[in-house]
Formats: structure tokens, C-alpha cells, sequence
């Protein structure tokens, strides 16, 4: 730019950035930047997610394959053992991925579905609706989600979709609070009210609009909300009323195996098993929760390099 | 390092800047801001340092303090300051410096005052910090500093909290922060451009007085030429980071040499002729309004706005101007009177009108950064009333949005960019091409130029104007400018605390007889002139108009 030209032109006029890079060069450089913690993250999620979703070919033998020595030990046949009906242990810690994170992800995307949607709306509708909803949203979260869903299990029997209903609803509460929160902020803006000026509907303002500015926050919720969700379908099989038996899953592989670990002074494998999906739960959600914390770094703008 | 007052003299050399070179960081590469800019102040002396946004003043006005902001690094240069080297301190000696001879007041007094503390305890904060003078003392000349700043209330104001005064009288307690520890130096970054011009005049005044009376230094950052022209020895102007033209005060503004500073004073001799016509598209009838509860924001508010031509709307923040838009637009329903358009009764509430009734009225605000999504590109924001309203679509679409483009002045190579890769009046720009592609009869303006550069405003009323002539479109102008109201105006109204004081022809209205508030209004409007200010004092002096309490 010279100081030569002296006339106005609108087009010529200095703009801040004039510079955009495309998704992946950008996507590529925060990835360039991105801590150790969250490598470590996101490697380990896509192990995760490479084995739930080849699970019968990777796993060596069926998910309720029963074989005639129960608790057998740690041996070339059966990597890990087998439970307490003889059956492959390492096998049904590779189902277990595919069911429990399957039904974790589809519970998460349900309760952000809902949650999302009315706290938006509760947003831009800031009357009887917000309050209704926002007091409602208050009186489910007194209660304690565990014990809750534990009676809500029991009263309308414990299957995956009612499993994934009852959590999905609960959890919607803490997404509702959160997308409402984050939504009263966009509201406010004049190009809402423009949109609103134009006569757009509100659908059209909740995902043209709102949506877009407020899916950072939403995205890295989403990380730690899937965790939690996880925790509690692990914790609720554990008591026997989450995902049912022949189905193999980690929280019930703890419980079933539990008493395994008495052995630890007779034979230090064995004690391990039940151990084995314990750990996969704490991995799992340990590499998440990296992911999700640089995620909520990079979004929220602090910048503590110079 | 005490300042110490007594031996001050005036005229000598206080700051010396010398090659300045300031870089900022972005995209990973660091930029050039201010490309080897020299600055020299003396003792009692204000220099104006003017230019567009993006020129560098700020960023010079903070190099001058021996600070870069965050992002920001001064690359070469010296500043030396009574003899110091700002470069070569360190940043606890700088902290020193800083809030006992050097001070700063900000441009937003509103957001830069704690809201959780009272005035007087943060007006004296760096003063008793650096064992200047103790508490009590700098508090009874905080007092007295409100008081020559004409505050209301001096003895008690300060007990106050920041929520509690209104903008105006938050700014010029700022000032007495700034000056509670008689600085020998001070910056003032664009400390008026919030303010009402009623208010402006007052702050302005107190601030000279007080620069005046204790011999101290300042540099003034602003873009608004008037206000420069008031208080300023010396005018700086920036460009791209570099220096323009450097001249004392009065010959900048009678033999301005460099053809960008001509511009800059060009802007402000743009006016319409005035027109009008018979045919009244938007008629106001009798309007009461309120934000629920009992108190009427907009009381009996009737006018006329004729097609084809601009009424300008003009009043102070809080004169309802704003909130008679929001019952036009039908944001606001009101709870007395009626809107027509074209003769025929609008339904009050947005919800019932139709999406016809929706296009023939359209909206643009004054901040365009807020104005348009983020997320949304050029393409979407103008696209989408094309869409809406037409259903054009396609390659329609696209040969449309560049037709729009060209109005503005723009070219196709925006189609695809965020609004945060434009620069302030290109925003604008595109807000007018999205009221425009609905085809509108009516644009309500909503203070649409307040937030630009003088030279970017021009260009905008300019479009305006053009774009007025070409397809008959009607002005709701809402401002509280009053040179803005000249240049494009036909009728003016005048508003004051939600009534409507006179409505008429813009040439009727600005020559007098005046009522008493519009009189109060129009001759706040500084003038390029340099004495414009000193003899409005005297004069309202002599009449007793202005009253000590301000707003």
C-alpha cells in the first residue's frame, strides 16, 4: 500500500485480515500446534474407534462364543482368560468397544439434539417458554441422575433404547443450560434482529444464525458430556441394569469378573481381568478429556504464548 | 521518580520519538503498524494526532507511554521521555512512570472503570500507589478536580459507583484520574467519540482547562477534525503508519499542503440541496411507547416522511430516536397511535405483517460488525434477502448479488469473504447492499455513519445519496450529527426525552428562531474553526444556557 494514492476508494479501503486459508490448511496448522496430551488424545480415540468398528474381524472369537473351561487362564489360545461361562475374554473387550461407545455416542447426540434445540429456542423466545422450560430443566437436575435413571430404568425396563432415552434426557438437562447460556449472548446481536426484521422463521434463526456462532462451546460439551455419559451406561450395567447380558459390554465385564480380583495373591493374571475393562473406561476417557480441554483452549480465544 | 510540578516551564522538549517502528502480529507473520514515524512534544503542549482507523494513532499514542500492547512490538526507534530512554527500562521502572507522570484515558470510560469500586478510590488508586501523596489527600484533590472538571456533586460524586453517573460524567472522572497525580504527560485516546455532542462541548472544555492550568503535555488521538481543531497546538496526521503532514494547529487547518489532508478536510462541505414532496410514504401518528411497566419512553410522537426524500431524526442518546424505529420496524408495538405505510395501517406487531410489508421496509444499523453473522459470507448476507423475498436463485442469484455489489462500489472478489475480512466501511457497505436487495421503499438508517472515519462517511452518504436519486428511496436518518444531518437531510425532527420538539424543512429548522433544546443541540456541533469553542463558552456564559450539571 503507498501513500501515493490520495483519493478514496471503497474497495481500496485497509480491511484487518486479508487473508483466509482453507478448512484443512487451517485444520492442518492448529494440528501442528497441538499439545502432546491431545496427540495422545486423539490417537488413542481413533484405536478405540478402529476397533468398535471392525470388531468381528478383529476379535478372535464371538461376543457370547461359550467354550468349555470358564475362568480359564491367561494362554495362547485365550489371550486374556475367559469369564465366568468361558467365554473369550479379549473378544468381549473388543465388542465391548462397539457396544458401549455405540450406544454412548447415539446417547450423547440424543441429549444434544434436545438439549441443544429447547435451550436455543429457550433463548430466543425469552418468555413463558424459557421460564417453563428453564425451571423444569432445574427440578430434574435436584434429583440425583444415577438414582433417577436407576428408577427410571426399572419402571420402564431396561433395554438399549429406553436405556439410551432415560440418559439421553437427563444429560439434555446440563446441554440445555449450557446452549442457553451461550445463546443469550447471540441473541442479542443485530443480525438476529435483522433476520428477525426479514421475517425468517425460527428454524431459520436457530441454525442459520445461532448455531454457527455458538458451536465451539457445543463441540468441546460435547467431549466431556460423552465421557459422563459413558461413565454412567459402564456404572448402570455394573448394577445390572444397563446394557443386558449376552451383549458384551465393559460395565458389566467389571461386575461379572469381580471377584476375580481375590486371586491376585494366587495368580497376579487372573486378578488383572477385571481390571482389563476397567482400564479401557479410564483410557478412554482420559484421552477424550485431552482432546476436549485443547479444544476449549484453542476456542476460547486465551492466548498464553506470546 | 516524583514529578515535581513547580519547575515546570512551558515549551520544553518532554517527548521525543524518533524513527519509531511498531510491528504487529497476525497470521503468524508480523506486520508493520507505524514505519518509522518521529514525534515531538513539549511541555503545555496538546498535539492532535488524526487519521482513519488502521492509521496507527493508537498504537503510537500507547508507544509514547514506552507500552506495545499485547501482540505488538516496537522494533526500532527511540522514545525518550525528561531525558529517559523508555526503550531501555525496565517494566517495573516503566510502572513507575506509568499513573504518576505518564497517564492514559481511554476511549470507552464506561468499560474501563471498575464497576465493583467507587469512583474516587479508583481515581486516586495510582496516585497513593506510588506514594505520591496519601489517601486522604489525593482524595480532596480528586474533589477538587471534580469540580474543575464540573462535575455535579463534586464533593460527593466520587462516593458513587461507575453504574451509577452517566457517560459523559464517567469520562471527565477519568480525566481526573488521569490527573490526580499531575502528570507531566498525557494521552487521551479518542476520549469524546462515545459522547453526545451536548455532553462532548462540556468534556472537552473541562479537559482543556485542566491541561491548561497545570502546563501539561498531551497527546489527543482522534479522527474527528472539529474536535482537534479545539484542542490541539499541533495536528499530526497519520496514514498507513506514516506521518502525512505535521503542522501547527492553525495553518493545518487554513493551508492543509498534502492532498490526503485536503480530502480529510473536504469531507465535512458536503450538503444536499433540500426536496420534498407531497406524497407521504411513512406516517407516524400519535405514538406512545414504553419498555413495559409505566414509563413512556416515546410520549405522542407524530411525523411525516415524504417518498423520495430524507428526514433526518436527530436528538441526544435517549430521546427516544432509536425507539421509534423499533415501533416503525415493529419490534416495539406501541400502545397508543398507528403507523401508516402508503396510506394503509401497518399491523403494529412484527409478527402479524406480511412478508411484502417485511421487504418494503428495511433496516441498517450502526455498527456493522454486529449487524452481520459472523459466520455468514458476503455471498449469504446479501444473497439471502435475493432468496427470501425474490426466491431468485442459481445463476439469478449470483448476477444479482454482483449487481448489488457494483452499486456499492465493490467487485465480486468480496462474494466469498467473512465480515471480518472487510474494513469498517466496506461492513456498511454490505449492510446497505442487504437492505437494498429486498427492493425496499423505506431505509430506517440507524445512526449508520456514527462508527466510521470522517473520510469513509463521505463515501457512504455519498452512496446514499447516489442510491436515493437512482431508485426513489425513502430516509428515516436517525443521528445526532449534526453535519451528517446537512449533508444528507431534506426535513429534519427534532426529539428530546421521547417527544417530538419541531419537525420542518432542513433549512428552516437549522436557521433560527431555535427552541431552547435545539439551539442547546446545534451549537454543540463543533466547528473546524479554532476559537469555535472558547467563543461558545463565553457566549453561553454571558446567557447562563449551559447549565453546570450537564446531562
Amino acid at each position: 500500500m503507498s501513500t501515493d494514492d490520495q483519493t478514496y476508494s471503497a474497495a481500496g479501503e485497509v480491511a484487518s485480515v486479508a487473508l483466509r486459508r482453507t478448512w484443512w490448511d487451517r485444520t492442518w496448522r492448529s494440528l501442528k500446534k497441538a499439545p502432546v496430551t491431545a496427540w495422545f488424545g486423539m490417537i488413542v480415540i481413533a484405536c478405540y474407534v478402529i476397533v468398535a468398528v471392525f470388531a468381528p474381524i478383529i476379535a478372535p472369537y464371538g461376543q457370547s462364543e461359550i467354550f468349555e473351561t470358564p475362568y480359564a487362564p491367561w494362554s495362547s489360545e485365550f489371550w486374556f482368560g475367559t469369564d465366568q461361562l468361558g467365554r473369550d475374554v479379549l473378544s468381549r473387550l473388543i465388542y465391548g468397544a462397539r457396544n458401549t461407545i455405540g450406544i454412548a455416542v447415539a446417547t450423547t447426540a440424543l441429549s444434544f439434539l434436545i438439549g441443544g434445540s429447547l435451550g436455543v429456542m429457550a433463548a430466543i423466545n425469552r418468555s413463558w417458554l424459557d421460564q417453563a422450560l428453564s425451571r423444569f430443566v432445574d427440578v430434574l437436575m435436584a434429583i440425583p441422575s444415577l438414582i433417577f435413571s436407576l428408577m427410571l430404568l426399572s419402571i420402564f425396563g431396561s433395554n438399549v433404547i429406553n436405556l439410551i432415552i432415560i440418559i439421553a434426557v437427563l444429560d439434555a438437562t446440563r446441554v440445555f443450560r449450557l446452549a442457553r447460556a451461550v445463546s443469550l449472548n447471540v441473541v442479542v446481536m443485530d443480525y438476529v434482529e435483522a433476520s428477525r426484521l426479514r421475517g425468517e422463521s425460527l428454524s431459520w434463526v436457530m441454525r442459520r444464525d445461532i448455531l454457527p456462532n455458538i458451536l465451539p462451546p457445543l463441540v468441546a460439551e460435547f467431549g466431556l458430556r460423552f465421557c459422563f455419559v459413558f461413565l454412567t451406561i459402564a456404572s448402570l450395567s455394573f448394577l445390572g441394569v444397563g446394557i443386558q447380558p449376552p451383549t458384551a459390554d465393559w460395565g458389566s465385564m467389571v461386575r461379572e469378573n469381580a471377584q476375580l480380583i481375590s486371586f491376585a495373591e494366587y495368580d497376579m493374571k487372573a486378578a488383572m481381568t477385571p481390571l482389563l475393562p476397567a482400564g479401557a473406561i479410564a483410557l478412554l476417557t482420559v484421552a477424550v478429556n485431552f482432546v476436549v480441554d485443547w479444544f476449549l483452549h484453542k476456542t476460547s480465544g486465551i492466548r498464553d504464548e506470546k | 521518580m516524583k514529578s515535581d510540578s513547580e519547575n515546570r516551564t512551558a515549551g520544553d522538549l518532554l517527548l521525543d520519538m524518533r524513527d519509531i517502528h511498531i510491528e504487529g502480529f497476525s497470521d503468524d507473520i508480523w506486520h508493520p503498524i507505524i514505519k518509522g514515524v518521529d514525534l515531538k512534544l513539549h511541555r503545555g503542549e496538546i498535539m492532535g494526532l488524526i487519521g482513519e482507523s488502521g492509521a496507527g494513532k493508537s498504537t503510537l499514542g500507547k508507544a509514547a507511554m514506552g507500552y506495545a500492547q499485547p501482540g505488538c512490538r516496537i522494533t526500532k526507534g527511540t522514545i525518550e521521555f525528561d531525558g529517559h530512554d523508555l526503550r531501555k527500562m525496565s517494566d517495573s521502572e516503566l510502572r513507575q512512570l506509568h499513573g504518576s507522570r505518564i497517564a492514559y484515558v481511554a476511549q470507552s470510560a464506561a468499560a474501563s472503570f471498575n464497576p465493583a469500586h467507587r469512583l474516587i478510590n479508583q481515581c486516586v488508586e495510582a496516585t497513593v500507589d506510588h506514594g505520591l501523596r496519601s489517601a486522604d489527600e489525593a482524595k480532596s484533590d480528586a474533589r477538587e478536580l471534580f469540580a474543575a472538571l464540573q462535575l455535579p456533586d463534586p464533593d460527593t460524586i466520587g462516593e458513587r459507583y461507575p453504574h451509577q453517573v452517566s457517560g459523559g460524567q464517567l469520562q471527565r472522572a477519568m480525566t481526573a484520574m488521569a490527573m490526580s497525580s499531575r502528570p507531566d504527560l498525557i494521552i487521551f485516546d479518542e476520549p469524546t467519540t462515545a459522547l453526545d455532542v451536548t455532553t462532548q462541548v462540556e468534556v472537552l472544555a473541562a479537559m482543556r482547562d485542566i491541561v491548561e492550568q497545570f502546563q501539561t503535555a498531551a497527546i489527543y488521538i482522534t479522527h474527528d477534525l472539529a474536535v482537534v481543531a479545539q484542542m490541539a497546538d499541533v495536528i499530526k496526521v497519520l496514514r498507513y503508519g506514516e506521518t502525512v503532514e505535521d503542522a501547527p494547529a492553525r495553518q493545518m487547518l487554513t493551508k492543509p499542503e498534502m492532498a490526503y489532508t485536503k480530502s480529510l478536510w473536504a469531507v465535512r462541505s458536503l450538503e444536499k440541496p433540500q426536496e420534498t414532496s407531497d406524497d407521504i410514504i411513512l406516517r407516524v401518528n400519535g405514538v406512545d411507547a414504553s419498555y413495559g411497566g409505566s414509563i413512556k419512553v416515546l410520549e405522542d410522537v407524530t411525523m411525516d416522511i415524504p417518498r423520495g426524500s430524507t428526514v433526518a431524526v436527530v436528538g441526544e442518546s435517549g430521546s427516544g430516536k432509536s425507539t421509534t424505529a423499533r415501533v416503525i420496524t415493529g419490534l416495539l408495538p406501541p400502545i397508543k397511535g398507528d403507523v401508516l405505510f402508503n396510506d394503509e395501517p401497518l399491523p403494529l406487531a412484527l409478527k402479524d405483517r406480511s412478508k411484502d410489508q417485511l421487504r418494503r421496509i428495511q433496516m441498517i444499523y450502526q455498527m456493522a460488525d454486529t449487524a452481520m453473522n459472523p459466520k455468514h459470507t458476503v455471498r449469504d448476507i446479501i444473497g439471502r434477502p435475493l432468496e427470501f423475498y425474490l426466491g431468485l436463485s442459481g445463476k439469478q442469484l449470483d448476477e444479482r448479488i454482483s449487481e448489488l455489489l457494483k452499486m456499492i462500489e465493490l467487485d465480486d472478489s468480496f462474494m466469498e469473504r467473512l465480515p471480518n475480512e472487510l474494513s469498517g466501511g466496506q461492513k456498511q457497505r454490505i449492510c446497505i447492499a442487504r437492505a437494498l436487495a429486498a427492493n425496499p421503499e423505506l431505509i430506517i438508517c440507524d445512526e449508520v455513519t456514527s462508527a466510521l472515519d470522517q473520510i469513509v462517511q463521505e463515501g457512504i452518504l455519498k452512496l446514499l445519496l447516489r442510491l436515493q436519486k437512482e431508485f426513489n428511496i425513502t430516509y428515516l436518518f436517525i443521528t445526532h450529527d449534526i453535519a451528517t444531518v446537512k449533508a444528507i437531510s431534506d426535513q429534519i425532527v427534532v426529539m428530546f426525552q421521547g417527544r417530538v420538539v419541531e419537525q420542518g424543512m432542513k433549512n428552516d429548522i437549522l436557521s433560527p428562531p431555535h427552541p431552547d433544546y435545539t439551539q442547546l443541540l446545534l451549537s454543540s456541533v463543533p466547528e473546524m474553526d479554532p476559537d469555535w469553542l472558547t467563543q461558545l463558552l463565553e457566549s453561553r456564559a454571558e446567557s447562563g444556557a449551559m447549565s453546570a450539571s450537564g446531562n
